[in-house]
């Protein structure tokens, strides 16, 4: 390999040898019925302690409890994590004990507590709140160390776009991907839908025909969901505040949201959803467009930190990933500024280039993986949903 | 995706790619405003929102809008240059499961038809 610049974060080192930009205790509920006691736990132990609370868990059928058990065991293995704990009911069809062995086959300490087994939610919840603050106090101790740049797993995302999204902030953010791939590193594009439009750009930008082919497949997919059910996507894509930004068409949204993922950099993969991100390059992941969902399969595909572009400003965050918050409208700027990390609008009134805007974007990643707080984080904001296909019998 | 594209400090419009049949409004621009341009200038004709998007040549009816130097839908009437171009006049060529049930054909031919629900993708 040719030599090429060092660029490094204070992350935490995991014993499988992925790299961490947070050391969170995680309390998983495998199914709803136990999320409240976990959501009880993680917050005696806050911020540190996070939860994922979820509808989940039983009732689902195979494909959907698939996709959850994935989830939550991708969350347990996930180097944003330093330890875990399992709070399981009892009789749910998640089984405790396999998402704790995900946690242990990642190195970190897991416990699995079930509330049938404790003697009630009272008994269970204080049994799993003393432990919780036993291994909040090792994971406090636990150093930053400096991580290159190339172990970073960048999750590009936008919501609540608007004109601004497709001129400023989705163009900065890719300069951003294509930078950080050039450095060895790699970042998750979701939001099939979101493609549809601008599919052919992305394809021209795999190796392989095989990779290419993946991609149209996946977003051949979702446009024939919409055509089965006589729907026009229309009434969902745009969304009624992008109509109101000035957006007119789905092709249209896709052409400025495609932007996020580089404009050179290769599609090195295409993968479903939560699914393990191996490669170096761009991943497309087949979520859809709904924020907190498409944010929580990208974390579980191992992204270690977000980069979030809006338009007309959204809270969300996630439970184990810093989710950035950059907006290329001046007056969301103002108006959201509870909810925004970088304003980048001055990209449109020139007094500001796309790579000086950019410039500055890679700093905050890097910042924010070395421990700086993002707004969502400041704010508690800790959305979780897992993607679900069928309904719950 | 597309080149570098600078704005001008006190141009009310951006195009994004050369070849864009459509400029972005950066303010809210009223009709009669005089927009200069590379290839000529451009009367504003209706009220364009900022953000919004306003035609710069004329756009045939079931000819394609181009932005970021791609199609981002078809016009569903003659759009005249300094038109706002939106939803009213502009329809996506995109996922109409609605169009489809109309005619009661695949909507999607010429592309993969195979549908793909595994988590092999």
């Amino acid at each position: 390999m040719s030599a090429r610049p060092s660029v490094g974060f204070l992350g935490y080192r995991r014993p499988d040898g992925r790299v961490g930009v947070r050391n969170h205790l995680l309390v998983v509920p495998t199914v709803i019925c136990s999320s409240v006691v976990s959501e009880r736990v993680a917050a005696a132990v806050a911020p540190i302690g996070t939860a994922l609370p979820h509808t989940a868990g039983c009732g689902q059928l195979g494909p959907d409890m698939h996709l959850t058990h994935e989830t939550l065991a991708a969350y347990c293995g996930h180097p944003n994590v330093g330890a875990v704990i399992v709070m399981a009911l009892g009789c749910e069809q998640v089984v405790a004990q396999t998402l704790a062995d995900a946690a242990r086959a990642a190195g970190k300490r897991a416990h699995v507590l079930a509330i049938q087994s404790e003697g009630g939610t009272i008994r269970a919840t204080e049994k799993a709140i003393a432990l919780a603050r036993e291994l909040a106090a090792e994971l406090e101790q636990a150093p930053r160390e400096t991580c290159d740049i190339s172990e970073l797993i960048l999750s590009v995302k936008c919501g609540g776009s608007d004109y601004t999204s497709g001129l400023a902030s989705n163009p900065a953010l890719g300069r951003v991907a294509d930078r950080l791939v050039d450095l060895g590193g790699a970042a998750v594009l979701g939001e099939v839908a979101e493609i549809m439009g601008a599919e052919h750009l992305l394809a021209a930008r795999a190796p392989n025909a095989d990779t290419a082919v993946r991609l149209l497949r996946v977003i051949n997919r979702v446009e024939s969901e919409a055509m089965a059910l006589g729907l026009d996507i229309r009434g969902t894509q745009p969304s009624p505040g992008n109509i109101r930004g000035g957006l007119t068409t789905i092709e249209e949204k896709s052409l400025g949201a495609t932007h996020k993922g580089g404009e050179r950099t290769p599609l090195a993969d295409v993968v479903a959803y939560s699914a393990r991100i191996t490669r170096k390059g761009l991943t497309v992941m087949d979520t859809p467009g709904l924020d907190v969902e498409s944010v929580t399969g990208m974390v579980g595909g191992g992204a270690q930190a977000v980069v979030f572009t809006t338009g007309l400003g959204t809270p969300t965050g996630n439970p184990i990933a810093p989710v950035i918050k950059i907006t290329g409208n001046a007056r969301t700027a103002v108006s959201m500024r509870d909810n925004i990390d970088l304003d980048v609008s001055g990209v449109l009134d020139a007094r500001e280039t796309l790579d000086d805007a950019a410039s500055r974007l890679f700093d905050e990643v890097l910042a924010v993986c070395s421990g700086r707080q993002t707004a969502a984080e400041r704010l508690g904001f800790r959305e979780f949903a897992i993607h679900r296909r069928n309904p719950t019998i | 995706m597309t080149g570098t594209h600078a704005s001008n400090p006190g141009n009310p419009v951006i195009v994004i790619s050369a070849g864009d049949n459509v400029a972005t409004a950066l303010e809210a621009l009223d009709p009669g405003r005089v927009l200069a341009g590379g290839a000529g200038a451009v009367t504003v004709r209706d009220a364009i929102p900022r953000g919004h998007k306003v035609a710069l040549t004329r756009v045939a009816p079931g000819a394609a809008v181009i932005k970021y130097g791609s199609s981002i839908g078809v016009a569903t009437e003659e759009i005249l240059p300094g038109a706002h171009v939106h939803t009213h006049n502009v329809s996506s060529a995109r996922g109409r499961g609605d169009l489809a049930a109309a005619r009661q054909q695949p909507a999607v031919a010429g592309r993969l038809a195979e549908p793909d629900n595994g988590r092999d993708a």
